[in-house]
């Protein structure tokens, strides 16, 4: 008894460390964010607008952390597979589903192409050697970037298949939430803005969930971080990488459903909301779950406040200012806010 | 009865080099069996052989059926937990989730074990939530055999336990396989450290250039002149 309570203090202090700047610096964000809300009107506004784009930036952005920490690739298919799905729902739509049940069936059908996307890859990639071998040409790994060129192919395909089976016109897309305004104490929020955070953050939320408490997450996780002793212990990594795949397929499909009422169903209509998310996943540091979702709404709210108060930051300069924010992040934290630097063995 | 693994003419490779050629051993059920021998004598790759994390060649049978071309995830189900070389642990993850992947391949309620496991070491009670790579050498062996325990393995693959730890911590590892084993663990261990694996195994075998070379009941080596001379240092 007297041994375990001498060591307590000690345990204490190793359990809640100082809360690192990174923490304070979006605390006193979050204080501040607040206050202005409750000061200003439009600005309680154009902070919940930007609180929505962020979160589909975020979504995005947590789909491509998803599959780096599992494969170590940058998906840059994941905003055409987001579009892609955008439009699988559109058709099931106009075959008479109704929305929530094309909403359901649209996100089986972007796991299904999640985990196709990876198999597709990894047997690219196994054609390819084995042809190597076949005729004696020695060449040494290159699995990651071959998977990564595989993807860069998948966006131009799908891109491409999309205008040719839908027509590269225009089309408008229903909204889940209505559009009219919700009234609170004079300021008019959207309806549609709300109802995208929370989808957004209930994803995010359930995600987290089921990689924390379940069985399996935690196994996605092993996977991940030591597939040999995972293997070891009986996890079946491959199935969990292609789980991990079809999870952010997933989670760019809901980026998909909730943008696509603003910014109208076309082709080409992630091509930069992707690099919002790709800056947002940086800025959060490229391994951090939480951090791609706070660097997707910080993205958001800066760029939405900014084009309010800023005049100069019109909507042309919009991916500018974001890419400078990311610059000024990396030069002053390298990892970027959440990430930690890693010592790989070679 | 046949015994619970049986290595039959083995033989593994990494790339062009050959690590064993055609290395034979029986371990049967209930006992601690060593493999004994110097750096690169194939000690690591014969326990990578039995969980298929390397390209080999003969037969492997456990409990009478040929392993044949199992992938490593399907022979931990068949009932074997193999600590790697390093342990195994996920350092990243905390030591609770190193021991829930410890009973991954189990059904059911694996509340039980995990109980057992914190009445046994009651320091993992207190760092339950601790990220396992910041625990000592020691801990993290203990750790390692606690997860192989949730696995609840017929058979115990241990790769050089004594690795980089203390005599005292290494006797400790030693007693708790020891207990293992009188659970009714079966355990295959490699060791470089020949006086104390030779204390806790009932037999042992002696690798060079990846052959078996000299075999027998623990005692017996002991007593081996070449064992005496090259491992024990007496």
């Amino acid at each position: 008894m007297e041994a375990a309570s001498a060591t307590r203090p000690a345990l204490r202090i190793l359990r809640a460390p100082a809360p690192p700047p990174v923490v304070l610096l979006l605390a006193a964000a979050c204080v501040a964010l607040v206050i202005g809300s409750l000061v200003s009107d439009q600005f309680a506004e154009q902070t919940v607008a930007g609180l929505a784009t962020g979160g589909i930036f975020g979504s995005l952005a947590l789909a491509l952390v998803l599959i780096y920490r599992a494969t170590e690739v940058i998906n840059f298919a994941q905003g055409q597979m987001a579009m892609f799905t955008t439009y699988i729902a559109w058709q099931l739509m106009q075959w008479g589903i109704g929305y929530w049940g094309a909403f359901v069936l649209t996100l089986g059908i972007a796991f299904a192409g999640g985990v196709a996307l990876l198999a597709f890859a990894l047997g690219a990639v196994f054609v390819r050697d084995w042809t190597f071998e076949r005729m004696g040409i020695k060449q040494a790994g290159g699995g990651v970037i071959a998977v990564v060129i595989v993807t860069i192919g998948m966006l131009i395909l799908l891109e491409g298949a999309a205008a040719w089976i839908w027509s590269p016109e225009i089309k408008s897309f229903p909204s889940a939430f209505p559009t009219r305004p919700i009234r609170v104490g004079g300021v008019a929020f959207s309806i549609q803005d709300l109802g995208t955070i929370g989808v957004a953050l209930g994803s995010v939320v359930v995600l987290w969930v089921f990689f924390q408490f379940t069985k399996v997450g935690l196994a996605m996780r092993a996977a991940a971080l030591r597939p040999f002793a995972a293997r070891l212990v009986g996890v079946r990594v491959n199935a969990m990488l292609a789980l991990g795949w079809g999870l952010a397929a997933v989670l760019g499909a809901i980026a998909g459903l909730m943008i696509a009422p603003t910014i109208f169903l076309q082709p080409t209509m992630m091509d930069t909301i992707l690099i919002y998310a790709f800056a947002a996943a940086v800025l959060g540091g490229i391994e951090s779950p939480a951090g791609a979702v706070v660097g997707g709404l910080a993205l958001g709210v800066v760029l939405n406040l900014l084009g309010t108060y800023v005049h100069f930051v019109t909507s042309e300069l919009r991916l500018p200012v974001a890419l400078g924010m990311l610059l000024i992040v990396l030069l002053i934290k390298p990892t970027g806010l959440f990430g930690h630097r890693v010592v790989r063995k070679v | 009865m046949p015994p619970l693994l049986e290595l039959e003419n083995v033989e593994a490779r990494y790339g062009p080099i050959k690590a064993l050629h055609g290395v034979s051993l029986k371990v049967d059920e209930g006992k601690v069996v060593a493999v004994l021998g110097a750096n690169g004598a194939g000690k690591t790759t014969t326990l990578r052989a039995v969980s298929n994390t390397v390209k080999r060649s003969g037969d492997i049978r456990f409990a009478g059926k040929p392993l044949g071309r199992r992938a490593p995830e399907s022979v931990a189900k068949l009932g074997i937990a193999h600590v790697p070389e390093g342990r195994g642990t996920f350092a990243e993850l905390t030591v609770m989730e190193n021991l829930r992947l410890g009973g991954y391949t189990r059904h059911g309620s694996i509340r039980g074990d995990i109980d057992r496991v914190r009445a046994y070491f009651p320091w993992i009670d207190e760092r339950a939530d601790q990220q396992a790579g910041t625990l000592s050498g020691g801990e993290q062996q203990m750790l390692a055999l606690a997860r192989a325990f949730m696995q609840r393995p017929r058979l115990l693959l241990l790769d050089e336990p004594s690795l980089g730890l203390a005599p005292l911590v290494v006797s400790e590892i030693f007693r708790i396989v020891k207990e293992l084993n009188e659970e009714g663990m079966t355990v295959l261990v490699v060791e470089q450290n020949a006086n104390i694996a030779l204390q806790a195994a009932d037999e042992a075998y002696v690798l060079e250039v990846g052959k078996v070379v000299l075999s027998g009941p623990s005692a017996e080596l002991r007593e081996h002149e070449s064992v005496r001379k090259s491992y024990l240092g007496y």
